[in-house]
């Protein structure tokens, strides 16, 4: 278990922590900087609950081993508010529901920015096959879709192209 | 006490506000069971068996326990072995014994995955290291996976002491079959030799796991003292204190259950798996335990539900009436006894009033993991066979198969088969509302097929309890004795709020732990708003009681001079010069009128409605591969009347998707060696979004359940129910023979359709 120090940058603030060994990013992010909102759902990178944002690349923190982070800038759903004002994609997912229990919300929010990030006008498709990585086994997706494409018409509206 | 039919009146029930909780599950904060740490708590782990049936020789855990940083290693020896009894889990009761022996195997080993011992140490790369080191020896035993080889004469028994209940004279030899379970009424052989039409088949459905995305977790404290804390992901704070303080023989009162958030359950977290492990653990070093399950270890110990296997024959009139029907069903119960086959049976033919019936059911036991509870736990798969072959009768008389359901539909005061009289059912105007509906009246598209099926769920009432704490500016707090699994503190703060007149920003709802707040049932068989609603509108309902009561004091005048409304007590007494004084008003001085205000309420609720659903699936195939898309889908249930309407959708919405893997994709696939070959979420391959289309809903509020304050029926499980049939009779269509075996894999349509 031989371990170094690993440094980025998590939510725009720098940080230091051991990592090594067989360990995940998530399990770092969890473990090691208790950023607990990252979830583990299977591990092997099939159900998306951990999804984060590594240099804008929308990746399952279970499948980066935790020194690959060094030098490198995540964002995880502890950084998707700024302050106590929500994103508009958390926002709309309240509004509308879109979630049941929970547990695959940080994980849905993250795919989704990183969606929105890249194509603020995306279809019903677009959004579907996007997020087809991120598992809810509560909602069927409904509400979740359709709080995506309201959230992406919130902020067209904030930032006129 | 209220009728539950004032709905022009409510202000609050029936609106859609955002959830109490929904920041905290939006924002990373909402503790889940894997999330918390204590100081010096240790990493568990568990052993598990390769062998699908064998008996355990010996247990060498030397070398592991030499490991450094091995705190505790625990076998079932470290239970507490006369344990025995049963408790009370949500749908059914459980054996205590056989979750001990499910949690840690004692003599055998009876599937692969099955825990044999644990270990708890500093780090988890030392406990995995730990877990390798320990040496079991086994003699393997032949082993039976499927439901009809298990039930054969001469089939590896599982269970020396399981003769077959229900059966007179008691059997002599021991047998797979734990259960016979017969029920019936009327004439059946003169109904058949009557019928104009007879339409028979024979149904199966392969085990499906809930598919939770949130894995088994928990963290267990040992305190010096033997009082003791768990913290865990769970359907039941207080089931898991029961079984987890006698399956470790410790009074009720030493160990608080603390209930975590919880990610999913659909019926498989009523039972325990690792909390007493963990509990063990923490005995023997004294330090805090986590103990948290991978995805292989849910697939491969927790869960499923049943396959099932089943005979159905209904017998009918030219013009449509079922006239007899009879039905035999046999469930798998993995490992132990306890499927849902009962609830198979007594709900199969729940949606119709046939006067002749004769139901016969198995629960039987194989090498398979111990089936949990899901989601209207048997039903989904009896509503599959009958569901088809109510299609397939209302082809082969020419009639459309909502007409054909309404011909048939039960009404109020109709008699079910397990002795029950219908009430407060809207299941005929679920069927008119299905029929009016835009998506029934759209034709369809060259290529496409609908299905149409209908289901039936009890929903239940029992224990529950909850308090009322009025803060000092007036503001309220609301104590669930449930786990909030779909957003229930909503509908809690929502009624909550409705009884005391006070918007629903004022309220809050929390869940209390086993030792701040009554006993309570388990979140299961869509009880909880149901239930615990009930238990929140009488705590409320003495709330206010009170502050009339202090709002007289205060004005010197006759109680039945004060009115409550809108969270103002006002004094009807001309004669008394008294200002309206508001719930902050009356908090604000509540010591000067007797204390603070506060009510709990502990009830058994009666009075649960039953629920009906009818959904529509329109879907195409693709003859290339035999990929079915569903393109449309519309599911409509009677839900008495909404609390909060987005969280109903929900469940209806989710339900369905659950329903629609179930039907195309989901199954345990195993090899000959009894191996579970598809224990992850790649290979078992549950809905994602790009495979789904939206899911509209009809919300059914025709028939407000009376013995509820605000008219609420459970509704989180009928929506599982019809999906399987819904996508399976559009399958059939279009592939023009009648498909009897779920899933409808792209392989087994593209080879059906081959055949054609």
């Amino acid at each position: 278990m031989s371990r170094t120090v690993v440094k980025a940058t998590v939510n725009g603030e720098p940080v230091e922590f051991l990592g090594g060994g067989g360990q995940s990013l998530l399990d770092a992010l969890r473990d090691e900087l208790r950023l607990t909102g990252s979830k583990e759902g299977c591990g092997t990178g099939d159900c998306g609950a951990c999804s984060v944002i590594v240099d804008g690349r929308l990746v399952c923190a279970c499948l980066m081993l935790a020194p690959e982070a060094e030098g490198k800038r995540i964002e995880t759903i502890e950084g998707l508010a700024d302050g106590s004002n929500l994103h508009p994609l958390q926002h709309q997912f309240l509004e509308h529901a879109a979630l049941q229990c929970g547990f695959c919300t940080p994980g849905l929010l993250m795919a989704s920015k990183a969606l929105l990030d890249r194509n603020p006008d995306p279809t019903e498709t677009e959004v579907r096959y996007w997020l087809a990585g991120n598992m809810c086994r509560c909602t069927g997706y409904d509400k979740i879709v359709r709080a995506v494409m309201d959230a992406a018409a919130d902020l067209r509206q904030e930032k006129p192209r | 006490m209220s009728d539950g039919n004032q709905g022009g009146k409510l202000k609050v029930v029936g609106q859609r506000p955002i959830r109490p909780d929904g920041v905290d599950k939006v924002t990373g904060r909402a503790q889940f069971g894997a999330d918390f740490h204590l100081p010096g708590m240790l990493a568990g782990r568990i052993k598990r068996s390769p062998h699908a049936h064998a008996r355990i020789v010996k247990i060498d855990a030397s070398a592991a326990a030499s490991l450094p940083g091995v705190k505790a290693i625990v076998t079932s020896v470290d239970f507490d072995r006369g344990a025995s009894g049963e408790v009370e889990a949500g749908e059914g009761h459980t054996a205590i014994r056989e979750v001990a022996e499910n949690c840690l195997a004692s003599g055998k080993v009876l599937y692969v995955g099955h825990a044999v011992a644990a270990v708890a140490a500093t780090h988890p790369e030392i406990a995995a290291e730990a877990i390798d080191l320990i040496e079991v020896t086994y003699e393997a035993l032949p082993h039976v996976i499927d439901v009809e080889e298990a039930m054969a004469p001469g089939a590896p028994l599982l269970h020396a002491d399981l003769f077959t209940k229900g059966v007179n004279p008691k059997p002599d030899k021991p047998s797979n079959i734990a259960l016979k379970s017969v029920m019936g009424r009327g004439d059946v052989p003169g109904a058949f030799k009557s019928a104009d039409v007879i339409v028979e088949g024979r149904y199966t459905t392969a085990a499906v796991h809930q598919g939770y995305i949130e894995p088994h977790a928990c963290v267990a404290s040992w305190g010096a003292d033997g009082q003791s804390t768990v913290w865990c992901s769970s359907q039941g704070q207080f089931l898991v204190r029961a079984l987890v303080a006698k399956i470790l023989g410790m009074p009720l009162s030493d160990l608080k259950v603390i209930p975590a958030e919880i990610g999913g359950g659909f019926g498989g977290k009523t039972t325990v798996y690792l909390e007493p492990v963990a509990l063990a653990l923490s005995r023997k070093c004294g330090r805090p335990v986590k103990l948290v399950m991978s995805r292989e270890e849910v697939f491969l110990a927790s869960g499923p539900t049943s396959g099932s296997v089943m005979d159905v024959k209904i017998a009918a009139t030219k013009d449509g009436k079922i006239t007899g029907a009879e039905m035999m069903l046999a469930y798998q119960a993995g490992a132990f006894p306890g499927s849902p086959v009962h609830l198979g049976c007594m709900t199969a033919f729940a949606c119709y009033d046939v006067e002749n019936l004769a139901l016969v059911g198995y629960d039987v036991v194989s090498n398979r993991p111990k089936v949990a509870a899901y989601r209207a736990p048997g039903a989904p798969m009896a509503a599959f066979a009958v569901e088809s072959a109510i299609d397939e009768l209302a082809r082969k008389l020419g009639m459309d198969p909502i007409d054909l359901r309404l011909k048939n539909a039960v009404r109020d005061g109709a008699k079910t088969v397990y002795g029950a009289t219908v009430k407060s059912a809207a299941f005929v105007e679920t069927l008119e509302m299905v029929k009016a509906s835009a998506h029934y009246k759209t034709p369809l598209a060259k290529g496409q097929a609908r299905g149409v099926a209908a289901g039936f769920w009890f929903n239940i009432g029992g224990e529950s309890s909850a308090a009322v704490h009025v803060d000092e500016d007036g503001g309220v707090t609301v104590v669930s004795s449930n786990p909030d699994i779909g957003g229930s503190r909503a509908s809690m703060a929502m009624m909550a709020a409705e009884t005391l007149g006070l918007p629903i920003e004022r309220v809050r709802c929390i869940i209390g732990d086993t030792a701040s707040i009554g006993y309570s049932g388990s979140t299961g068989g869509s009880r909880v708003t149901f239930a615990t609603g009930m238990a929140v509108v009488q705590a409320a309902e003495k709330v206010v009681a009170d502050l009339k009561r202090r709002a007289a004091e205060t004005w010197g005048c006759d109680l039945a001079m004060v009115e409550w409304a809108d969270g103002v007590a006002k004094c009807a007494d001309p004669s008394k010069d008294a200002k309206p004084l508001s719930m902050k008003a009356i908090a604000s001085r509540s010591a000067k009128t007797g204390g603070p205000i506060a009510a709990e309420v502990s009830i058994n609720a009666q009075g649960a409605a039953a629920g009906y659903g009818v959904h529509l699936c329109d879907l195409e195939i693709d003859p290339e591969t035999g990929r079915s898309t569903v393109i449309r889908y519309t599911a409509a249930q009677d839900v008495g009347r909404a609390i909060h309407p987005a969280y109903v959708e929900g469940q209806l919405q989710g339900g369905a998707a659950q329903g629609i893997g179930w039907a195309l994709n989901e199954e345990y696939v195993y090899g000959k060696s009894g191996q579970l070959e598809n224990a992850s979420f790649l290979d078992y391959r549950m809905p994602v979004a790009s495979d789904l289309p939206m899911i509209d809903t009809i919300l059914v509020e025709a028939r407000p359940n009376p013995r509820h304050p605000y008219g609420a029926k459970g509704v989180g499980e009928v929506p599982i129910v019809p999906p399987l049939a819904a996508v399976a009779n559009a399958v059939s269509h279009i592939v023009g023979e009648r498909m009897t075996s779920l899933p409808l894999s792209p392989a087994k349509v593209l080879a059906a359709m081959a055949k054609r």
